[in-house]
């Protein structure tokens, strides 16, 4: 780690130029919770890193004029839990952020940084895909919107062009009557990285789901939206046979590894498992929106 | 290699030093301010023994770099105690023998510091996933959840 050069831009401009001209050479730093850790080990090795955390607009959170919210790819899970209304709409996204590491952690580890880094068991990134959020990008080519599901490309890896920054989250108004909720088996009962990781939103009207969306994580190269899952919601009222259905498609759409944490088979159970659970929460905070 | 200059405020001290990019907080503290009472223990913030509050937030110190402290407020174990007067804490572990080794203590203590002042009545439930990302190689988590529900307790019967 010779020779580093740390720049802290004050805008987002400024940032997409240096990181440009390092041409690769630079990562991006938001908390930080695993790329100081990755450096310190010697597996990323980079010339330069670009502090984001002085750009505003990383830093935010807002609640826009059509009642979503564009929450900053650096802001902090902690920050996050501090602001007085967020997880009062979006409890799942919150719950995800927040069990990503111990406070210490949420302190600094953002939800821009779990995309980025990319692992298939990042807890925030199932939340965000079940809540239909859509990431801005910014690089040398300007600003692009692409939905979060589209962004991880393989374990540790993403979709990002080179030079491109992920700036915030959007996530769309929510009509009433919805809720979401984010579940993860882990094999202990705190800190750990996920063998499955649910997200789910749902809206219902007059008891029958009329919108749903499902994430799943930690089952496969990448997280994934479950459409067959959702459609197996959408037009229930969300009775036995259509929440199994669901699971049902969880389970199919599985590709997990076998690894120290869970095998195929387990991860697979418990991809339905999780996905009843998670329904019936998302449920029961939608009836009380 | 260029250090940079960083001014900063600990334990509400202003605070300057140089320090090259990639050194830690943790570094810093320790080997350039000699404020020793923050420990190292895994580096990569898995163990909590390095916790500091960074502008009021819990954090681990390693996990940060030196740069990143420039214009912030640092507050540190070295800070925990007014004068010779221990915090309530602080007397609590002593009192209940709270610690064994004593290596994770600062952290500890920082970070149930930082619980109580955001949830002033914690669950039991509540300090221990509240101090999760403090390790205790002894394994004296007990005596240290039981400190720190104490304390509450001792709080809200000041407060009445």
């Amino acid at each position: 780690m010779t020779d580093l050069v740390y720049l802290s831009p004050p805008t987002l401009d400024e940032a997409v130029r240096a990181f440009a001209a390092a041409q690769g050479a630079a990562r991006i730093l938001a908390g930080g919770t695993d790329l100081l850790v990755q450096m310190r080990l010697g597996t990323v090795r980079p010339g330069t890193v670009i502090d984001i955390k002085k750009i505003a607009e990383m830093t935010s959170i807002e609640e826009t004029a059509d009642g979503g919210w564009r929450v900053g790819a650096a802001v902090s899970g902690a920050a996050l839990a501090d602001h007085p209304r967020f997880g009062t709409v979006w409890p799942g996204v919150l719950e995800a952020v927040n069990l990503i590491g111990s406070k210490q952690v949420q302190g600094r580890a953002s939800a821009g940084g779990n995309l980025c880094n990319a692992s298939p068991a990042g807890d925030s990134v199932p939340a965000m895909v079940a809540a239909g959020a859509v990431v801005t990008v910014q690089g040398p080519n300007g600003r692009r919107e692409i939905a979060v599901e589209a962004v991880p490309a393989g374990p540790g890896r993403t979709n990002l062009a080179p030079g491109e920054i992920v700036v915030s989250f959007t996530l769309p108004p929510r009509p009433a009557n919805s809720g979401d909720a984010y579940l993860r088996m882990i094999p202990r009962t705190e800190m750990d990285i996920a063998v499955v990781g649910v997200g789910v939103s749902l809206t219902l009207s007059f008891g029958v789901c009329t919108a749903a969306r499902i994430g799943l994580g930690a089952v496969a190269p990448t997280v994934l939206l479950v459409a067959d899952a959702a459609a197996a919601l959408v037009g229930s009222s969300l009775e036995d046979a259509a929440v199994e259905a669901a699971a049902a498609a969880c389970r199919a759409a599985c590709k997990p590894i076998n690894d120290k944490r869970g095998t195929i088979v387990y991860r697979t159970k418990a991809a339905g498992v999780l996905l009843k659970r998670a329904v019936a929460i998302a449920a029961e905070r939608a009836r009380n929106a | 290699m260029a250090k940079i200059h960083v001014s900063t405020t600990i334990n509400g001290e202003p605070t300057e030093f140089l320090a090259a990019p990639q050194q830690s907080v943790l570094d810093v503290l320790r080997n350039t301010l000699g404020l020793t009472g923050t420990k190292e223990g895994c580096a990569t913030g898995d163990c909590g023994a390095c916790s500091i509050l960074l502008d009021g937030t819990l954090v681990c110190a390693c996990l940060v770099l030196a740069p990143e402290i420039e214009g912030k407020q640092i507050d540190t174990i070295e800070g925990m105690a007014t004068g010779d007067q221990l915090h309530p804490l602080q007397q609590k572990f002593l009192e209940r023998a709270a610690l064994q080794c004593g290596i994770c203590t600062p952290g500890v203590l920082i970070a149930a510091r930082a619980l109580l002042e955001r949830n002033p009545d914690p669950t039991e439930s509540e300090v221990r996933f509240g101090l999760a990302g403090n390790l205790c190689r002894c394994t004296g988590y007990d005596k240290i959840v039981r400190a720190v529900l104490e304390v509450a307790a001792d709080m809200k019967e000041a407060a009445r």
